[in-house]
């Protein structure tokens, strides 16, 4: 819309026509005080805290519902402004319980600053207070009515922003009150949105709730280790006896590919991290067959030796190494540099859970046609092929429902499940679960092999009327229906892609070259050029993958097994008697199946405990900080160097610190959110800083930007916290059309989150407390 | 059934058909029913409006807005349909006018729906009572049903080709659901709360589509003003406030009821002549002109015309109508209170200043009522009450605060005899409030 021009305390301002006052003024810097208005959300005019003064209009009009014009006057701040907002004030406060100092949102609450602002300090009634008895509503959410004033951004996030509607108003008037929709408890998504969305303390998390104060803690925005969406969010840690932990987790900062957004596994399901039953002390494997606690030295020793003596008496063929789906970047492509360089194998894999492989090959060449989790926030159109977003990929979902509400975008999906998107698809394709391959050259005009339907005629006319469009595919695309999906799409004005993996940093192990036959950047051996020069003892023979790993174990072909962040004994339903006549080395917070016969236990922290770069399965490289820490625990980073060291390797080589040029991020904290790094200007005061370390995981980065082009982003804006996008074009790869198909989806739906989510208690209680799935639970 | 009461001073345009078994199609007819309709679609909308313009008529339910600018205003093409909706949520305090009509002459309420219809382009009208008024929705159910029966309503009505459905509903027994914006909430299915305006009924209104939405009285006065034509309607009023209105006074008079007034006519006539005066030879004390939200009058300012001007201009509203006459038996703070509890409990909670400033005003003039204030608490009470005065979401606010301003203004004195623990005076005598 055409600008138009306006004065606001007495500053000429532009902004399109049809802009809110509200936003016109924030965005010029002029603040208005609000609490029912909430960008993205319907407007409520329930607050009556953004009133303004507009020329020639007798009454006060509320910003949040005044639409700028050409030549308005406006007046944000006057006596009898500050008058009105205090009235306010003094109305809500006259029921406040003023429990501000045992309160969860003392110290950020928007009730707090604005009282502060305005004065309200004046008792005016002597009255009793209306009161009610706090209510649990779920594990995790809980509701202090006397706290609330009622500016439904809870319900309105819950219902417009979630499409869960599990919120409502009872009672009028002076009794009105916020009610979850099963009467005395939620069923619902658990999200927590409502919480963190809440101004004042009345909705407060069942994980965070009376724990602290907020400035005791220190705030580390990082990115979430759960699903492959790769939300930002905010982790408040602080110190106890045994390291830092981790108390909450919310987004505060909101710059984040998932803006507002959070789901129930960022938002609470970080309390593995303090299990009790978290190995903290290296395990050893004795004559007797019992697991014992050893000194680190001893068990890196030990571990050391008996890889030294396999490479060198039964060659690197006879190790085999299984790497994390949620280790970083840095550590994902030391550990296959460690087993190329240093154990002289290619039998190295992971738990695959979206075949990146095909995907890169059927887009080399190709400039700009991955999209972003940001893309589905603005596209206009978006395909959305297989998988249960609203499940697998919850940000993904929010970013749907967000873009289709706020914009209008178009939505099809097609699925073999009517999945909860459904609802806000414009077109909905029920196809049979094995028929993605047949719809795929459905769409592209060949009718053989599916069932057309008038409705899937009027599904494919719509989408090739597209002229900008975003494609989404599930795991249930795989090897050659990638192929022709791109094909199809390719054929189509502005299409970009996205493969849904399902782990914090599954992308990243395909990427960094986690796999038997592919180095990182996807090169494959046969081709390995530079590489052939950086890893001077790189075996040129494709490696064994997963599954002929154990094979080759259970024929007694395989001395060593290295499992780093991983269960394939669970997961791949493995025998753990075929492992017997192999060495396994497992570096794990918990004892796992595969743990549980291993020969030696290494402690490992997890993705919130160390620093790093992770990439979404959208290809988003993002940093990762350390938030945690745990006495006993190492990052899998550290004790690859160390078990290279104590292998005779050169760390130097293997991590080339010295020739970086950033200093470890490992003890930034909190300074990303604006807040003093205490604890680096301590270690800078005493002159502990290691400015750079073979335990640096930016010597690393260092490298993969050099090797892997796709990853050569800005690093500046990365140290900066923002996403920055991976290139899909800079690869080259020729994929055997052979290559086995081992993908193994994880199926996890919003309240599991593979082992972590085995050991999140909180996510077992919400489970247990669940009487409905979230796709029944809506209103409509 | 109630009285009716009767006053030659009476000008009966919109009651002439009460008491006279209306609310039968047949007799309906007989006196002059759809008649007006009929002319309707003959001569077309742009002869409605120009009619309902030059009849000078004005919203009956309280704001005074002409009803034929209101019509007028609605797009004459629309991708939705259009509706027509009657409010008939009576709820103001003091007012009992429109559960006449729909006793006596419900059919007057289904042909002005369908004039109005007629005038907008409408095909559908939604007449909505109160919930309290459940026991009327027979009487209008079987009305309607009637009006099928004979082909007025439903496909093809009077053989024009024109078609025009009517739907009745009543309320859930919500204040707010006055508010027309809340009314047609309600009306679809929701929560009895206010929408933000602009866009106004006429552009965006129930279900989205352009909406006419008029108080009951003003639709039922429609074709009445088409049979007698529009400026002979005028001209029984003031100047730009046309026509008759129905008056519901109250309170300590001779003869309460529903009285059938020109626009203009004089207060205190309507107290002393018409309703009969002051029983018991006591003495005035106050007046609540139009329901019980407009500012109070003191017996010296009730030689005024009965009209949206005058009353402005004597510092009030014209209101609903809803006059309520107070003598000297009665205790303004009680009065006030009563007054306040109302509001207190209709406030939908919707926005911050009417929820919580109702509940405050109730809790403050409790216990002023009872004696349990001090001096400070006098200006309390006015200084809540003008913080609320245009501060909320919708004028349920106002409605709340503009009395109790007025209350406070002019009975402080009463307010102060209740002071420091002397508790109400007029306990002694009380006599049951009439609101």
């Amino acid at each position: 819309m055409a600008d138009v021009t306006f004065t606001v305390d007495g500053k000429k301002l532009t902004a399109p026509a049809g802009t809110l006052l509200i936003d016109a003024c924030r965005k010029a810097g002029i603040e208005i005080p609000a609490f029912c208005y909430y960008p993205g959300l319907s407007l409520q005019a329930a607050c009556r805290m953004c009133v303004v003064r507009l020329e020639k209009v007798p009454k006060l009009q509320t910003a949040c519902t005044t639409p700028v014009a050409e030549g308005m006057v406006v007046t944000t701040e006057s006596d009898e402004i500050k008058q009105s907002r205090k009235a306010i004030l003094e109305l809500l406060l006259g029921n406040h319980p003023l429990d501000c100092p045992v309160c969860d949102a003392g110290g950020e609450c928007e009730l707090q600053d604005m009282t502060f602002k305005y004065g309200a300090a004046e008792s005016k009634y002597v009255e009793i207070k209306q009161h009610r008895e706090e209510q649990q509503w779920s594990p995790v959410v809980f509701f202090d009515r006397p706290r609330c004033i009622l500016c439904y951004r809870c319900v309105r996030v819950c219902g417009e922003g979630m499409d869960v509607w599990a919120l409502g108003v009872q009672n009028r008037g002076v009794s009105s009150v916020i009610s979850p929709n099963g009467e005395d408890h939620l069923d619902c998504e658990e999200c927590g949105m409502c919480i963190d969305i809440c101004p004042v303390g009345a909705l407060t998390s069942g994980t965070y709730r009376y724990k602290t104060r907020p400035w005791e803690m220190n705030h580390v925005a990082t990115v979430c280790t759960h699903c492959g969406d790769g939300c930002k969010t905010t982790l408040g840690v602080r110190s106890v006896d045994d390291g830092s932990e981790i108390i909450r987790g919310d987004n505060r900062d909101k710059s984040g590919m998932n803006g507002d957004f959070l789901c129930i596994k960022g938002r609470y399901a970080f309390d593995f991290t303090t299990r009790e039953d978290r190995i903290t002390k290296p395990l050893v494997r004795q004559p007797n067959g019992q697991l014992a606690e050893v000194s680190w030295e001893q068990a890196l020793e030990h571990a050391g030796m008996k890889l030294r003596e396999i490479r060198d008496t039964r060659g690197g063929s006879a190790i085999g190494v299984i790497g994390s789906t949620r280790t970083t970047n840095e550590e994902a492509y030391l550990l296959q540099k460690f087993a190329r360089t240093v154990l002289n194998t290619n039998n190295i894999d992971h738990h695959r859970t979206a075949d990146y492989a095909s995907f890169a090959a059927a887009l080399q060449g190709k400039a700009g046609r991955t999209a972003s989790l940001r893309d589905f926030l603005t596209a206009p159109a978006i395909l959305l092929l297989g998988n249960d977003a609203t499940e697998q990929h919850p940000a993904l979902a929010w970013n749907i429902r967000s873009n289709v509400r706020q914009n209008r975008a178009r939505l099809y999906v097609a699925n073999h499940a009517d999945i909860k998107l459904h609802r806000q698809a414009k077109s909905f394709l029920q196809i049979p679960q094995d028929g993605y391959a047949a719809l795929v050259q459905y769409l592209a005009g060949n009718e053989a092999g599916f069932d057309g339907t008038e409705i899937s005629a009027a599904f494919r006319e719509a989408l090739r009327k597209e002229e900008s469009l975003v494609i989404a595919f599930g795991s249930e695309f795989r090897g050659r229906d990638i192929q022709s999906l791109v094909d199809f799409g390719l054929g189509l004005p502005n299409v970009k892609f996205a493969a849904l993996g399902d782990y914090a940093n599954s992308r990243g192990a395909a990427d960094m070259g986690l796999m038997p036959d592919l180095l990182p950047g996807y090169v494959p051996l046969a081709a390995a050029k530079h590489f052939g020069e950086e890893y001077p003892s790189l075996p040129s023979a494709p490696g064994l993958d997963m599954l002929q790993m154990f094979d080759a174990a259970e024929a007694g072909n395989l001395g060593a097994l290295y499992v780093v962040g991983s269960n394939p004994v669970e997961r791949y339903g493995i025998d753990p008697t075929a492992l017997k006549n192999t060495f396994l080395i497992v570096q794990d917070m918990f004892m796992t199946e595969t743990a549980a016969v291993a020969d030696v236990i290494f402690p490992a922290a997890n993705l919130y405990e160390k620093s790093g770069t992770v990439t979404n399965t959208y290809g988003d490289l993002q940093l990762a900080k350390k938030a945690a820490d745990k006495a006993g625990v190492r990052t899998d980073f550290e004790l690859i160097v160390r078990l290279a060291d104590k292998m005779g390797a050169d760390p130097k080589k293997l991590v080339p610190f010295g020739r970086g040029v950033r200093a470890d991020m490992g003890q930034t904290r909190g300074a990303q959110s604006g807040e003093a790094d205490r604890h680096a200007v301590w270690l800078a005061a005493n002159n502990l800083e290691p400015k750079l370390s073979p335990f640096d995981p930016f010597a690393v980065f260092d490298e993969i930007q050099r090797l892997v082009p796709s990853y050569n982003v800005s690093r500046f804006e990365l140290l900066g916290g923002q996403d920055k996008q991976t290139r899909s074009d800079l690869v080259q790869i020729e994929l055997d059309p052979a290559r086995r198909d081992l993908v193994l989806p994880a199926n996890d739906t919003l309240f599991t989150s593979g082992t972590l989510g085995r050991y999140s208690r909180m996510l077992h209680s919400v489970m247990e407390s669940r009487t409905t799935k979230p796709a029944e639970t809506a209103a409509d | 059934m109630p009285r009716l009461v009767s006053h030659p001073d009476e000008v009966k345009i919109i009651s002439r058909r009460f008491g006279q078994g209306a609310a039968e199609i047949d007799r309906y007819i007989e006196l002059d029913g759809y008649k007006a309709a009929q002319a309707a679609i003959e001569k077309g909308p742009e002869w409605i409006i120009a009619e309902m313009k030059a009849s000078g008529l004005r919203g009956r339910g309280g704001a005074g807005f002409p009803t034929g600018m209101k019509w007028s205003f609605v797009p004459k093409q629309s991708e939705k349909p259009k509706y027509v909706l009657v409010n008939g949520d009576e709820s103001e305090p003091g007012t009992c006018k429109d559960h006449l009509i729909f006793l006596h002459d419900p059919h007057a309420v289904i042909e002005g729906t369908l004039i109005a219809g007629l005038a907008i382009g409408a095909k559908m009208g939604f007449i909505y009572l109160r919930g309290e008024y459940r026991y009327l929705l027979k009487i209008m159910e079987k009305a309607v049903a009637d009006a099928y029966a004979k082909g007025f309503l439903g496909k093809n009505i009077f053989g024009s080709g024109i078609d025009f459905e009517v739907v009745t509903q009543t309320g859930a027994g919500a204040y707010e659901v006055g508010e027309e914006s809340a009314l047609m909430e309600s009306l679809e299915g929701k929560r009895g709360v206010p929408r933000i305006k602009p866009p106004f009924p006429a552009v965006v209104g129930l279900y989205g589509g352009p909406t006419v939405i008029n108080n009951a009285e003003t639709i039922a006065t429609a074709p009445h003003i088409l049979l007698m034509g529009g400026e002979a309607y005028a001209k029984v009023g003031t100047e730009r406030n046309g026509g008759t209105r129905l008056f519901g006074i109250s309170g300590h008079v001779e003869r309460p009821g529903v009285y059938e007034l020109p626009m203009g006519f004089n207060l205190k006539r309507a107290i002393y002549e018409v309703a009969g005066g002051i029983p018991g030879g006591k003495k005035l004390k106050a007046v609540v002109p139009g329901g019980s939200s407009t500012p109070v009058l003191l017996p010296e300012e009730i030689d005024v015309g009965l009209d949206f001007d005058q009353m402005a201009k004597a510092g009030t509203m014209l209101g609903s109508g809803g006059v309520v006459v107070i003598d000297e038996s009665v205790c303004m703070v009680e009065f006030a209170l009563r007054t306040i509890k109302f509001y207190q409990h209709e406030s939908c909670g919707w926005c911050i200043p009417c929820r919580e400033g109702t509940d405050w005003l109730k809790k403050s003039i409790t216990r002023l009522h009872a004696g349990g204030a001090v001096d400070k608490d006098i200006d309390n009470i006015r200084y809540l009450a003008e913080n609320m005065m245009g501060r909320t979401f919708c004028p349920l606010g106002d409605a709340a605060a503009m009395p109790t301003i007025g209350f406070v203004k002019k009975f402080r004195h009463e307010f102060e005899e209740h002071l420091n623990g002397k508790g109400c005076p007029y306990e002694h005598q009380r006599e049951a409030v009439l609101v």
